[in-house]
């Protein structure tokens, strides 16, 4: 069987002038690889500036690729903006994290759902696009006569679901969430969530689901990819990888979730900011913040490889697994 | 463990932890019938009741709208003209909003110190550190030249910026979201406050950075005995740092109690609603149970209990009457008319069990 999403080898990498005033190259993202299969969801986490939005992007072929190639139901993802890149938009949708600044604000949110069917000429005549535009609104929990309304004159909520029945009138196999529920409040973030999880049962959606919160992607995500400066480190299950995280960083970061109760108890506070990705650390990206450390990390580049469990972590301290286990599926080493 | 910051002859803060007998001494800060409202009359917080003792740490939780930061910010009269207050803020029994500007000036940053979620906007983008920590330093501590210096570069050893004489010429643009929060604690810390009011301070913070952050406060209150009110739509944050925790509701506070009771046994029903709606980290994946509808805008807030039309629980008495905080459990206050009938999760189960001990029957 192949998968929805195949992303091998990803880079992308930006000229950046410094304030000195050379030029220096910004890796964002440096050598990802995933896959995505139909109806699943990949949850990526990761502190700003680690290149969780810049894969996103490079995924929808947004961005060109600066290495690596992405597979889309079969076929490979470019950036050109040709006819087939136009047809790829059908298949594959974004839902970004303000739906405020996704909506026109000038325009009915009602129209904003039909206009994706009018752009890539679906369903015949006006009358069946407004039948299909409002089977989404229920779909999504929208009442009918907000149809007429702008996105001013709706909750945060409500707006979010705009977004998504506007991302799902395509019938897209995939949606990319970059942090779809963090402008949202606590009460209306569950009510997304759940409408998420019910949305992807009923059209068997893929989602690609960005967060900084652990606690969202380990509710909605089937298998979890830990970035840090560009660069996959640890990728599992949700459940294996926050309960018993191999990876020093996601150690690191599960141990930051603030607990009620728990106090300051076996919490690992990390020295330090994350590094600026110009100045990308030599060896592991992660061993100058790392409480375990050791001389080989500051040298050699950890691959990410499948540890014991089948997981996938880079780290020189994870024992590999042993040479006879079958490999994960997903895993596969940066060149 | 330096103990730079450690109580001092003549300094206002007590070591921590301390009693204070409260028949003895009025309350560090109390909200008393304290009530906003702004341009046009509409209100956004009213009839809250709070009290802070010395040293202690109180989380306010609650959704955007809710009224939780403007309560501190009119609290301190930093809202301008178009916000009105009503009822009393009693610092040490004396009342703030009777102060002149020139008196309000010495508590703000010098009693109470204030930090923001967005720490890049509060500090001056066109000032160096130095010059910005050198002006609290004066104000509040008469502080200059020399011994302002050392004590700015204390300040900033303290709460975790190496390198202070370079970083005391630098700009806010030039420190990342992280240390600049550092900063402004360093601010807030420079009048030697009582009292450190923490709006969302973490909020805008990567998860280790804010991990850092919240145990740097940590430290400091153990350090300087400051009370703290920190001001948080995540309840992970609070219940982290706080002692006790006051939950907002369309401006009103419907439940207190200590952090421990509120999260075992929440009797407000929004309290529940707010945690059945979080995800966790830990057990079994559950699906969520969402609040049906949202926070009501404040000209829309409904008559009687605000609550009412997304509680579970309510009845018709709940759209008439308007329910008051009433006695739940030891330390623990709601607001809900029903509080009597509706027992708290396991009770009935702990009554049964209780029963049936008394009555040597199987449980």
């Amino acid at each position: 069987m192949t998968a929805l999403l195949d992303v091998h080898d990803l880079a992308r990498a930006y000229p950046v002038a410094t304030a000195a005033g050379e030029c220096r190259t910004l890796h964002a993202v440096d050598g990802v690889s995933f896959t995505l299969a139909r109806g699943r969801t990949l949850g990526l986490v990761g502190e700003s500036g680690c290149g969780k939005s810049t894969t996103a992007k490079l995924t929808l072929g947004l961005l060109p690729a600066t290495r690596g190639r992405i597979s889309f139901e079969g076929a490979a993802v470019t950036s050109e903006r040709d006819r087939h890149w136009r047809s790829l938009r059908r298949r594959m949708q974004m839902v970004h994290q303000d739906p405020l600044a996704a909506l026109d604000r000038r325009l009915p949110v009602g129209e904003q759902v039909v206009e994706p069917l009018v752009i890539h000429g679906l369903e015949a005549g006006p009358a069946a696009r407004r039948q299909k535009a409002l089977a989404l609104f229920e779909a999504v929990g929208l009442r009918t006569d907000l149809f007429a309304r702008y996105p001013h004159e709706l909750s945060g909520g409500q707006r979010q679901r705009v977004v998504l029945a506007r991302a799902l009138v395509l019938g897209p196999a995939l949606l990319v969430c970059d942090e779809p529920i963090s402008a949202l409040d606590v009460s209306v973030a569950a009510q997304v969530v759940n409408l998420m999880q019910d949305l992807q049962a009923r059209f068997g959606t893929a989602y690609l689901f960005i967060s900084h919160d652990l606690k969202v992607v380990r509710q909605i995500a089937d298998e979890v990819a830990v970035m840090y400066l560009g660069r996959v480190v640890e990728q599992g299950p949700p459940d294996a990888l926050f309960h018993v995280p191999a990876h020093p960083y996601t150690e690191a970061l599960v141990s930051a979730v603030p607990t009620p109760l728990r106090g300051t108890q076996g919490r690992i506070i990390l020295k330090g900011d994350p590094p600026n990705p110009v100045d990308r650390p030599s060896g592991c990206a992660f061993h100058p913040r790392c409480p375990r450390a050791v001389a080989r990390c500051r040298e050699e580049v950890p691959p990410l490889r499948p540890a014991a469990d089948g997981r996938l972590a880079a780290c020189h301290l994870v024992a590999a697994a042993p040479a006879a286990a079958p490999a994960a599926t997903t895993a596969r080493e940066t060149p | 463990m330096q103990s730079v910051s450690a109580p001092r002859a003549g300094q206002r803060g007590l070591p921590f932890p301390m009693r204070v007998d409260a028949a003895s001494e009025p309350p560090l800060l109390r909200l008393r019938d304290f009530s906003v409202s702004v341009q046009g009359g509409v209100p956004i917080v009213r009839g809250v009741e709070l009290s802070v003792a010395r040293g202690e740490a109180i989380g306010i939780v609650g959704e955007s709208g809710c009224g939780k930061s403007i309560t501190w910010l009119a609290a301190l009269r930093l809202l301008g003209h178009g916000a009105t207050t009503g009822g009393a803020v009693l610092l040490e029994g004396r009342d703030l909003t009777g102060f002149s500007e020139r008196e309000l000036a010495r508590v703000r940053g010098g009693r109470i110190a204030l930090i923001f979620q967005d720490p890049s906007s509060a500090l001056n983008p066109v000032q160096r550190i130095g010059t910005q920590l050198a002006e609290v330093l004066r104000l509040h501590r008469g502080l200059r030249g020399e011994p302002a210096r050392r004590e700015a570069l204390r300040l900033l050893d303290r709460v975790g910026i190496a390198d202070g004489p370079r970083r005391l010429r630098q700009y806010p643009h030039e420190f990342s979201g992280g240390m600049n929060q550092r900063v402004m604690i360093a601010l807030a810390l420079a009048g030697e406050p009582d009292l450190l009011v923490a709006d969302e301070p973490t909020t805008a913070l990567d998860a280790t950075i804010q991990a850092q952050v919240l145990d740097l406060i940590r430290d400091l209150r153990r350090e300087t005995g400051m009370a703290l009110v920190l001001i948080s739509h995540d309840i992970g944050v609070v219940g982290d740092l706080c002692d006790r925790i006051a939950v907002m509701y369309a401006g009103r506070i419907v439940e207190t109690a200590s952090t421990q009771d509120l999260l075992a046994r929440p009797r407000h029903p929004y309290t529940q609603g707010l945690l059945a709606a979080l995800p966790t980290l830990d057990g079994p994946r559950r699906r969520l149970t969402p609040i049906p509808g949202t926070v009501p805008a404040p000209a829309d807030i409904p008559p009687g209990c605000a609550f009412a039309p997304r509680c579970p629980s309510a009845i018709a008495r709940c759209g008439e009457e308007l329910p008051e905080l009433a006695f739940a459990a030891q330390d623990q206050r709601a607001a809900c008319l029903r509080l009597a009938e509706l027992l708290p999760p396991g009770a009935e189960a702990d009554i049964a069990a209780a029963a049936a001990r008394h009555l040597e029957l199987p449980a």
